[in-house]
């Protein structure tokens, strides 16, 4: 299998895409965003439609629309309520677009696939090299953060009261995860983006009671439901996007019964 | 000098004065019972005592300085709206998180760090309930691992915003008489906002009375009688002493107690 080419560059391409969203993604699930790393997906996709529209590569598209998407939404609405609406708007406005886009552009179903359910076979490696650096500075930023993210998202009020830049720390998280969301894209695809942030970090939420273990649990299993996809997807023949969310819902079927198991 | 100053000072927070021209101050090592109704402007009180709201008019100084916002001198617990009763992290976790939250950078806790969240929590007695995940301990068990919280930094100043809230009268007595003990060991002052006097009349210094704008401050039976309360609620009132309990009435209604019934149902 790791004789191919294509294959040496997907297992890598999906690895660095998985340890990113695994991370970024148990963080979401902590302080209950995941709507909005659904909505950021969404923003990607007219991104991505965009930029092959215009001629120029997907993933900038991608990366450049759910950049400042991110952005915009962390500086925006402040309670949870006006939040809800505000993104689910964004959230169709982006996808309507997006099919605007695809209208024009004459390949349109294979292209819309492609960007809808992910593609990791034809990711290349000028691809592969954006997506390592871009998960590198993801990380970094991540690092730089994590504490004051941390205090924030579990007690925002004290946060704020103990000094915190709350709203810039929040801006600057969404800003991270909307990295994490184009290079899930890219691998899984813009509507199962779920399936790697979300899936492995609420199943280790199940299994651990650690913030950082929990974390670099959640790592662990986006890149094992990740290779292990790919890996099934080689020997069936069936797609990777299914394998892995298949991987992923079974891994979070089983954190759930851990976690009532343990009550 | 004063741990908590209020001169001459006004809010006002959408088109309304929660304090006008409110002129008051809390002495160090104190332990100050902090009552009004609803809306009152207890936890606007304590947000501008943090440095978190504008004032229109008017000076807060905390422990001689002007009020800033991240006064490392000043221990807060914000009222607790239940967001952690869910939460399957380890209270020590939590209260870790809150103790290098401020820092930027990938920090790791040290030695001495560790030893004084062991040492807050020892204070409030929560030492082992911190092992466990915050969601497995009952509200009156919570509220202590959260308590620990603001005794890290050492502070001089310790506000508690509404820590009784939702707790059984067991619990909510457990609760003042770690505030007392906190504010007579390590001579601190204390501000510990309530809905009711009644759990704190036994523990507190001097009693500061919010309504209609105002800050009464005082010990309680002068604070706590018809003429200042019924300035403060803005409606006759009359106050019904029995024994150690003061009843706060308006009509045949008691206002302290009725106000807040509602909180009552949510027991953890």
């Amino acid at each position: 299998m790791l004789d191919y080419d294509f294959m040496r560059t997907a297992f890598a391409a999906s690895g660095v895409a998985a340890l990113l969203a695994g991370t970024v993604g148990f963080f979401l699930v902590m302080r209950g965003q995941t709507f909005a790393g659904h909505a950021l997906s969404h923003v990607g996709f007219t991104g991505a439609t965009g930029a092959i529209l215009f001629g120029l590569p997907p993933l900038a598209g991608l990366v450049g629309f759910t950049f400042v998407a991110g952005i915009g939404m962390g500086l925006f609405g402040e309670k949870l309520a006006e939040r809800d609406v505000a993104i689910g708007m964004m959230l169709s406005l982006a996808l309507g677009l997006g099919l605007l886009f695809l209208h024009f552009y004459t390949a349109a179903a294979t292209q819309a696939s492609a960007l809808l359910f992910g593609n990791v076979l034809g990711v290349d490696s000028a691809a592969l090299l954006t997506l390592a650096a871009l998960a590198l500075a993801s990380f970094a930023a991540l690092a730089i953060i994590i504490r004051p993210l941390i205090f924030a998202s579990l007690e925002s009020e004290l946060a704020e009261a103990r000094g915190v830049p709350v709203r810039f720390v929040s801006t600057a998280f969404l800003a991270i995860v909307a990295v994490a969301v184009a290079e899930c894209a890219q691998i899984v695809g813009v509507l199962l983006v779920f399936t790697l942030m979300v899936g492995p970090a609420a199943a280790a939420q199940n299994f651990s009671r650690k913030l950082m273990g929990g974390a670099a649990l959640a790592a662990g299993l986006a890149l094992a439901e990740a290779w292990g996809g790919l890996t099934l997807a080689f020997y069936t023949d069936w797609p990777t996007s299914f394998w892995i969310t298949a991987l992923s819902g079974l891994v979070y079927l089983g954190s759930l019964a851990v976690r009532f198991r343990a009550r | 000098m004063s741990a908590l100053s209020f001169d001459k000072v006004t809010i006002r927070l959408g088109g309304r004065d929660i304090l006008r021209n409110a002129s008051f101050s809390i002495e160090d090592g104190e332990f100050v019972g902090m009552l009004g109704a609803n809306g009152a402007g207890k936890t606007t009180l304590m947000r501008a005592s943090l440095g978190l709201l504008p004032l229109s008019a008017g000076e807060v100084r905390a422990l001689g300085r002007r009020a800033t916002r991240g006064n490392p001198e000043i221990g807060y617990m914000p009222q607790n709206r239940g967001a952690l009763a869910g939460l399957r992290l380890r209270g020590w976790d939590v209260v870790a998180s809150a103790a290098i939250g401020a820092r930027f950078g990938f920090v790791t806790l040290d030695k001495a760090m560790r030893r004084e969240i062991d040492w807050a929590l020892d204070m409030v007695g929560a030492r082992e309930l911190a092992r466990r995940s915050l969601g497995e301990l009952s509200g009156g068990e919570r509220q202590r691992v959260l308590l620990s919280q603001a005794l890290i930094g050492k502070p001089r100043l310790i506000m508690l915003d509404e820590p009784l809230i939702s707790l059984d009268p067991g619990h909510q007595r457990n609760v003042v008489e770690i505030a007392r003990r906190i504010c007579d060991d390590l001579k601190v002052a204390i501000l510990f906002s309530a809905h009711e006097l009644n759990p704190l009349v036994n523990a507190i210094d001097r009693v500061l009375y919010l309504g209609h704008g105002e800050a009464v401050i005082g010990a309680v039976d002068e604070v706590v009688a018809g003429p200042v309360l019924s300035r403060l609620y803005g409606a006759p009132i009359e106050v019904v002493r029995a024994g150690n309990r003061y009843y706060v009435m308006a009509g045949d209604v008691d206002v302290e107690h009725d106000a807040h019934r509602h909180d009552h149902h949510a027991h953890a």
